[in-house]
C-alpha cells in the first residue's frame, strides 16, 4: 500500500463522519475576525445557540482596524460598529479576543502561529482565504465564507469534498535577494490563478527544507492565489521548534506527546499525489506583477508583455484589459516604470524576518520624496519585536510610515486606501482592480523589492544596493 | 434554504476570465451587519462610473438583460477572497445560476450554501453558450435533477458532485442536519481527541499585561 502524505494524515485524523463524497471534518481551531463574523454570529443567536468550542476559537480584530494612533477612537463609524460587534459576541460566548488595543491584537494568520494558538497537524478554520498560511506550520487551514463560520460557531466541524492533492517540489537554492514571494508569484504565472483549483497543494523538496517557517507562510499564504484550497508543508524540526514555549502551545509531558505526534505526519517518501509539479528556482530574479492578478507577473529584468503573445483569446483581452487599468504600454522596461506608493504589510509579507530584510535595504537611505510608504507590521507582536532591534528607527529616519497591525492597503478597508490612479508598490497578495483604492494600480513584489522602490520612486532590481546592517545593539 | 430543482430565465454572457471576489464585490460593502440589499453594488465598479451614473457599456446596464436570472462566465469565476458577501450580492441581485468553466473553490462552497447553482462547462460547451446568449437574450434552463442546461431545443449535460447536487436538491441546512444527526458522532470524537493537541489553557488578560 502506498505511503501518505502529510494532507492525507491530517485529514484522515480528523474525519467525525462521512456521506458518499463529503467528509464532516472536525476544526481544531477557528479564528474569527471582525469582517466576516457579525452575520455568523446573529444567525447563530436567532438558532438559539451559542458557541460549541469558545476555548478552540480565537478572535481578533485586523480587516477594517485604523493603522494609525490607537488612543484615538476609530472615525469609521461603519468600522467601529463591526468592532463593537465582534466585541458583544465575543463577551456573550465567552471568546478571547485579541482587541484594538491588545498588545497581541494583529493580523489574524500571523497571531494564530504566533502565540502557538495554531500548531503543526491541527485543523484551521477562519472566514479568510488566506487561512492557507497556517499551512506553514503543517497545519491544515481552510477559508471559509461567513454560513461555514456559522457551521464551525455551531458544531466545530465542516462538511467538505475532499481536495485533491498536489505535490509541488521546489528544486535548486535561490539566489541572494530572491525570496519565497518571488518563487510564489512565478509559480502562480506558471500555473495561472485557477491552476490550483480543486487541489491540497504541498510544498516540498530540499528548498522548502531550508527555509524558515515565516518564509513557508510566504508561500503556504499564496497557495489560495494559484486557486488552491490549501497549502502545506510537513512538519519538521523548524516547525516544531517555531511554536516551542509559545503562549498557546503544550508543555511539559504534553509537549512531548506532542512532538512525538507531529513527527509521524511528515509526508512518507512513497506517498502518492493525484498531480506533481516540479519547479527549478536557480534561475529566478525578483518578480514584480504588471497586470490586475498574481498570474500577471515577470522578471525585474523584463519588458510589459505584448497582449498579442498570448495565444489564447480570453487571456489576451484580459491582459489588454489590465494593461489599461494599469496605465502600463507592452514592450516598456519594468525598471522604467516610477512609483508613488510602497506598501510593507499584509498576512503575506509582514513578519519580522520580512521587515528585517526590507530594513537591510532601506538602513542608512532615504524614500524618494514622490513616494509614500507605510510599513503596517503584522501584528503588534511583530512590532515590538522590531522596534526592540530598532527597525522602526530605520523605517522612519528613511522617510517610512511606522504603522500599528491590521490588514490595511491589502484590501483596502481602511482609511489607508489610496487615490486613483496611484501607483503602489505592494508585499501583499492582491493586485485586483481597486483593491487598494478606486482607480489604484497594485504592483506585487517582495518585501526587498518593494523597500528598493520606495528609496528610487520606481522599480529596480533590489540586488543592485547593498545590504546594510541592522538589529545590532537595536 | 429552499429546494432547488430547475432555473429557468434570461443568461447574461460575462466576457471575462478570472472574475475575482473584489469585482463581484468591493470590500466597503463588506462592513455591513446584514446579507440583504448587497444586489446594488454587484459589479459595483464595472456597473457605475465615477459619477455614480450607470456604465452604458457595461453589460448589466444593458436593458435586454435586465430580467436575466443566470450568469454565463468564463474560468474561474469567484477566486480570490472568500467573502460570501459576493453570493448574497450576486442572489440578491436575482442571479439565481452561475455557468462557468471552473470556479474559485470558496466561491463554489459559499454558492451552494445560498442556493446558487453552480454549473460547470468545458471551455468549448461555454463558449457555445456564451455566443447563443451574445446574440439576443436567450431562455435557457439549468435542471439540477438531471444535470442538463436546455436552450433553443439544444441540451448539454454537465456534472456536479453529490453532496453539491442533494444540498441544492434537498435545500436541507447544514447546521440544523449536522446537529440532528451528528452531535453523538462530534462527542465521541472528542472524546478521543488527545489533551497535547490543545489549546493550553491561558490567561489572556494576563498575557496580555505581560506585553504592555
Amino acid at each position: 500500500m502506498a505511503g501518505l502524505s502529510v494532507f492525507q494524515k491530517i485529514w484522515n485524523d480528523h474525519i467525525v463522519a462521512n456521506e458518499g463524497d463529503r467528509f464532516l471534518i472536525y476544526i481544531d481551531r477557528h479564528l474569527v475576525h471582525e469582517v466576516t463574523s457579525p452575520i455568523a454570529f446573529r444567525s447563530l443567536r436567532e438558532r438559539g445557540l451559542t458557541v460549541r468550542r469558545s476555548d478552540l476559537t480565537l478572535a481578533t480584530v485586523d480587516h477594517n482596524v485604523p493603522t494609525t494612533d490607537r488612543a484615538k477612537p476609530i472615525d469609521d463609524k461603519l468600522s467601529a460598529q463591526q468592532i463593537e460587534a465582534l466585541r458583544v459576541n465575543a463577551k456573550s460566548n465567552n471568546l478571547p479576543l485579541l482587541d484594538y488595543q491588545s498588545p497581541l491584537q494583529g493580523i489574524v494568520h500571523v497571531v494564530g502561529p504566533e502565540l502557538g494558538f495554531v500548531l503543526p497537524g491541527v485543523t484551521v478554520a477562519c472566514g479568510d482565504s488566506h487561512t492557507s498560511t497556517n499551512g506553514a506550520l503543517g497545519a491544515l487551514g481552510f477559508g471559509v465564507g461567513t454560513s461555514e463560520i456559522e457551521m464551525v460557531l455551531a458544531t466545530q466541524s465542516l462538511w467538505l469534498r475532499k481536495p485533491a492533492t498536489m505535490l509541488v517540489e521546489i528544486r535548486g537554492s535561490l539566489r541572494s535577494g530572491v525570496t519565497p514571494k518571488d518563487v510564489a508569484l512565478n509559480f502562480i504565472g506558471r500555473v495561472g490563478v485557477g491552476g490550483c483549483i480543486g487541489y491540497a497543494v504541498e510544498y516540498g523538496g530540499p528548498l522548502v527544507e531550508q527555509l524558515s517557517v515565516e518564509e513557508r507562510m510566504t508561500l503556504a499564504n499564496l497557495t489560495t492565489e494559484a486557486g488552491g484550497r490549501t497549502g502545506i508543508v510537513s512538519p519538521d524540526e523548524k516547525s516544531i521548534e517555531f511554536v516551542y514555549g509559545k503562549p498557546y502551545a503544550p508543555q511539559g509531558e504534553e509537549w512531548d506527546r506532542a512532538v512525538n505526534y507531529w513527527k509521524t505526519l511528515k509526508s512518507d517518501g512513497d506517498a502518492e499525489y493525484d498531480k506533481s509539479v516540479d519547479i527549478g528556482v536557480s534561475d529566478l530574479e525578483p518578480q514584480v506583477t504588471w497586470g490586475t492578478d498574481p498570474s500577471m507577473v515577470c522578471g525585474v529584468s523584463e519588458r510589459i508583455p505584448n497582449p498579442e503573445r498570448f495565444r489564447d483569446h480570453q487571456q489576451r483581452r484580459k491582459a489588454e484589459k489590465a494593461l489599461e487599468y494599469m496605465g502600463l504600454k507592452p514592450g516598456t522596461r519594468i525598471d522604467e516604470i516610477n512609483v508613488d506608493a510602497v506598501f510593507i504589510g499584509s498576512c503575506t509579507n509582514a513578519r519580522l524576518g520580512d521587515l528585517i530584510q526590507a530594513a537591510r535595504v532601506v538602513v542608512g537611505r532615504r524614500v524618494s520624496p514622490r513616494v509614500k510608504a507605510i510599513v503596517v507590521p503584522g501584528s503588534q507582536l511583530v512590532k515590538r519585536r522590531a522596534e526592540r532591534l530598532g527597525l522602526h528607527r530605520v523605517f522612519i529616519e528613511a522617510g517610512f510610515e511606522w504603522r500599528n497591525s491590521g490588514c490595511s492597503l491589502c484590501l483596502g478597508m481602511n482609511s489607508d486606501r489610496l487615490a486613483a490612479g496611484t501607483r503602489c508598490v505592494s508585499t501583499s497578495n492582491r493586485n485586483f482592480e481597486n483593491r487598494q483604492g478606486f482607480g489604484v494600480r497594485t504592483h506585487l513584489t517582495s518585501p526587498i523589492m518593494a523597500a528598493a522602490a520606495a528609496l528610487e520612486g520606481r522599480f529596480i532590481d533590489a540586488r543592485e544596493l547593498s545590504l546594510g546592517n541592522v538589529g545590532i545593539g537595536g | 434554504m429552499d429546494k432547488i430543482t430547475k432555473v429557468t430565465g434570461v443568461a447574461l454572457p460575462f466576457a471575462y476570465d478570472n472574475v475575482d471576489t473584489d469585482q463581484i464585490i468591493p470590500a466597503e460593502y463588506l462592513k455591513i451587519t446584514r446579507r440583504e440589499g448587497l444586489g446594488r453594488h454587484l459589479f459595483n465598479n464595472w456597473r457605475y462610473l465615477e459619477n455614480g451614473e450607470p456604465n452604458p457599456n457595461f453589460i448589466l446596464n444593458d436593458q435586454r438583460y435586465r430580467n436575466a436570472c443566470i450568469l454565463v462566465a468564463g474560468r474561474n469565476f469567484g477566486i480570490g477572497s472568500s467573502r460570501e458577501h459576493a453570493v448574497w450580492a450576486l442572489a440578491d441581485y436575482g442571479f439565481k445560476a452561475i455557468i462557468a468553466a471552473s470556479f474559485g473553490d470558496i466561491f463554489y462552497e459559499n454558492a451552494a450554501k445560498n442556493g446558487l447553482v453552480c454549473v460547470i462547462l468545458d471551455d468549448k460547451e461555454l463558449d457555445t453558450v456564451r455566443r447563443a446568449a451574445l446574440n439576443q437574450p436567450l431562455e435557457l434552463e439549468v435542471d439540477v435533477e438531471r444535470l442538463l442546461i436546455s436552450y433553443s431545443g439544444m441540451e448539454l449535460r454537465f456534472k456536479m458532485d453529490q453532496a453539491t447536487q442533494n444540498r441544492l436538491l434537498t435545500g436541507l441546512d447544514d447546521i440544523e442536519y449536522t446537529l440532528k444527526f451528528y452531535s453523538h458522532k462530534i462527542h465521541e470524537y472528542e472524546a478521543k481527541k488527545p489533551a497535547f493537541l490543545g489549546p493550553r489553557k491561558v490567561d489572556l488578560e494576563g498575557l496580555e499585561k505581560a506585553f504592555e
